[in-house]
């Protein structure tokens, strides 16, 4: 009688782990062969069309109808979208994460931090349909431009990745003990310096987590941006005026490139690049943990 | 990014696959945004007869329709352009379109000449001032390079010049009109069925944008039609291989049906009396 309920156990168990090993098996080999996609097509521009790496990165002239496949223009405006989110966006939202970690009332937090995660659901469409509609009128009446262009992107974006910073940012606060509060204000430390000399530092390698996700989330957003950014693939010359991003230019062009055509090539070649500065940004989230454990 | 895009890649799957399922009584377009307003107008005329058969229609651009036929994924491809280098692809001339210089109308410049028009859309004139209109910074609105009306309007009108590249970049007729009709000092290029609207009997451009006349000639059907006025292209449908009965039966709707083809800013194909390479 024991022996048959334990054989049963051991079937179901064994059935368990089969679906197990064979979900995780799948999930890796998708991983792979999605990453080993891109890279063989990412690399085509290079081995196939026989471009340089060098032009690829740092030529301005974007034009593979002529022979130009210089991605600089896109790779410029990624970087300064995202890198305007993180300065304008990224201390908000540690102010706002550490706000609701240590001073806000109980009823406020608790209050707040569904609220905030709403925000995170909020498709990216509609942010840049709200961009679109509010931000850039009120840009171009402000100042006589267009409207359209890099400050209008880095706005949404700082908006876009407050969710995520507050809510890393105040995990990473609570998780720090109690008794280093406490170790503070009996050394008779205000609440202000508990937080900026005992909090903060503590709190330092999940806040720096935060930060860097917000640079994940901000340099991958296309469609948000795509909608104010103006798409001029040429050199960004100011704030106010039309540029282009990876992500973005990828969604206008990918549609019309013809099979294995120069631009279909370049596209690729941008996919793989963001691919690579994702994998770059885990690397740093894991480096930045390890520090602090 | 990639997430979104595999989403949308599988959910678009999932609703093509039942339309491609029974292809025997459906028909899928795809393309050109210019050529967009006829193939639906006649989509749901088409229907009303036939309620046998199911059409549908979406945009995407010139060179989304020739790539989207050319890999079986639709059984029409709309193109303002035509697909070299697809030797499977068969043409369907199915009209003519025009296509109007369109501007934010407080510029006042009403006319231009084509040598103008080539130095605004290369960047070397960048004040309306300049060509005898208010003192408004040109703002050029382009389409991106899959548009097939970027394609017509730089054979027509740039030669071998490129255009400037940057003021913005919109990637449909529709969302070209919204951004001429906001901008200050905006220029660009649409088809006429964007631009133009079927009221009592003529046409009228839409609110909010003016047109541009080139060397004094307007953009009018009549103007099209006779060889005056530049900008103008056959709209292709392309089939990949000799068209199936339903779609050659649709095609031909398509290019016979003048009441429609007229009150959408369209051309009859057989009232051209020049060629394309008289352009």
């Amino acid at each position: 009688m024991i022996a048959v309920k334990a054989s049963k156990a051991h079937r179901t168990e064994s059935i368990a782990l089969a679906v197990l090993r064979s979900a995780s098996g799948f999930f890796i080999v998708s991983i792979a062969l999605l990453i080993g996609y891109l890279a063989v097509e990412g690399t085509k521009l290079f081995t196939v069309d026989h471009k340089s790496v060098f032009e690829f990165l740092f030529s301005p002239s974007f034009a593979p109808d002529q022979g130009h496949v210089g991605a600089l223009p896109f790779i410029l405006g990624s970087l300064f979208v995202t890198g305007f989110a993180i300065a304008v966006g990224g201390p908000f939202g540690v102010a706002v994460g550490v706000f609701f970690a240590e001073l806000a009332p109980k009823r406020v937090a608790s209050a707040m931090k569904p609220a905030i995660e709403v925000l995170v659901g909020i498709p990216s469409v509609v942010y840049g349909w709200l961009g679109l509609t509010l931000l850039v009128p009120l840009i171009r009446n402000a100042t006589g431009s267009t409207g359209f262009g890099l400050l209008a992107a880095g706005i949404v974006l700082s908006l876009m990745i407050l969710p995520t910073v507050v809510s890393l940012t105040e995990d990473a606060v609570k998780v720090v003990p109690d008794s280093l509060r406490e170790g503070s204000l009996a050394l008779g430390a205000t609440r202000w310096e508990t937080i900026w000399r005992v909090l903060l530092p503590a709190a330092s390698s999940g806040i720096g987590v935060a930060i860097i996700l917000g640079i994940a989330r901000a340099i991958g957003e296309t469609l948000a941006i795509q909608l104010v950014l103006g798409n001029a693939p040429v050199l960004p010359t100011g704030l106010l005026s039309p540029a282009s991003a990876l992500t973005s230019e990828i969604v206008m062009d990918m549609g019309g490139a013809a099979q294995n055509s120069l631009l279909q090539h370049t596209l690729f070649s941008m996919a793989f690049l963001l691919l690579l500065i994702a994998m770059g940004l885990i690397v740093l989230v894991k480096l930045v943990t390890r520090k602090a454990t | 990014m990639s997430r979104t895009a595999l989403a949308a890649l599988f959910l678009g799957a999932a609703l093509v696959a039942p339309t491609l399922a029974s292809a025997d009584s459906s028909l899928t377009a795809a393309g050109s945004t210019a050529l967009l307003p006829l193939v639906k107008a006649s989509a749901e005329a088409y229907q009303d007869k036939h309620p046998d058969v199911k059409i549908s229609v979406t945009g995407g651009g010139s060179r989304v329709g020739i790539t989207q036929v050319a890999a079986k994924a639709v059984d029409l491809g709309d193109s303002d352009i035509l697909a070299k280098g697809y030797p499977d692809l068969v043409d369907h001339r199915v009209a003519v379109i025009g296509f109007s210089v369109l501007t934010h109308p407080g510029i006042n410049v009403k006319n231009v000449t084509k040598r103008q028009l080539q130095d605004i859309f290369a960047g070397k004139i960048t004040n309306w001032k300049e060509v005898g209109g208010a003192d408004v910074k040109i703002v050029i609105i382009n389409r991106p390079r899959s548009s097939g009306t970027r394609a017509v309007f730089t054979q027509t009108i740039m030669g071998n010049t490129p255009v400037n590249e940057s003021g913005l970049t919109e990637d449909a007729t529709g969302t070209v009109i919204t951004a001429v009709r906001t901008t200050p000092g905006a220029v660009s290029y649409a088809a006429f069925s964007g631009t133009k609207r079927f009221e009592n009997g003529r046409y009228e451009t839409v609110e909010g944008i003016s047109e541009l006349a080139i060397d004094g000639v307007a953009p009018t059907e009549e103007n099209v039609e006779n060889g005056k006025y530049p900008i103008w292209s056959y709209e292709h449908i392309y089939t990949n291989g000799v068209a199936s009965k339903d779609a050659s039966r649709f095609l031909a709707f398509i290019s016979s049906n003048s009441a429609i083809i007229h009150q959408l800013g369209y051309i009859l194909t057989r009232d051209m009396k020049v060629s394309e390479s008289d352009r």
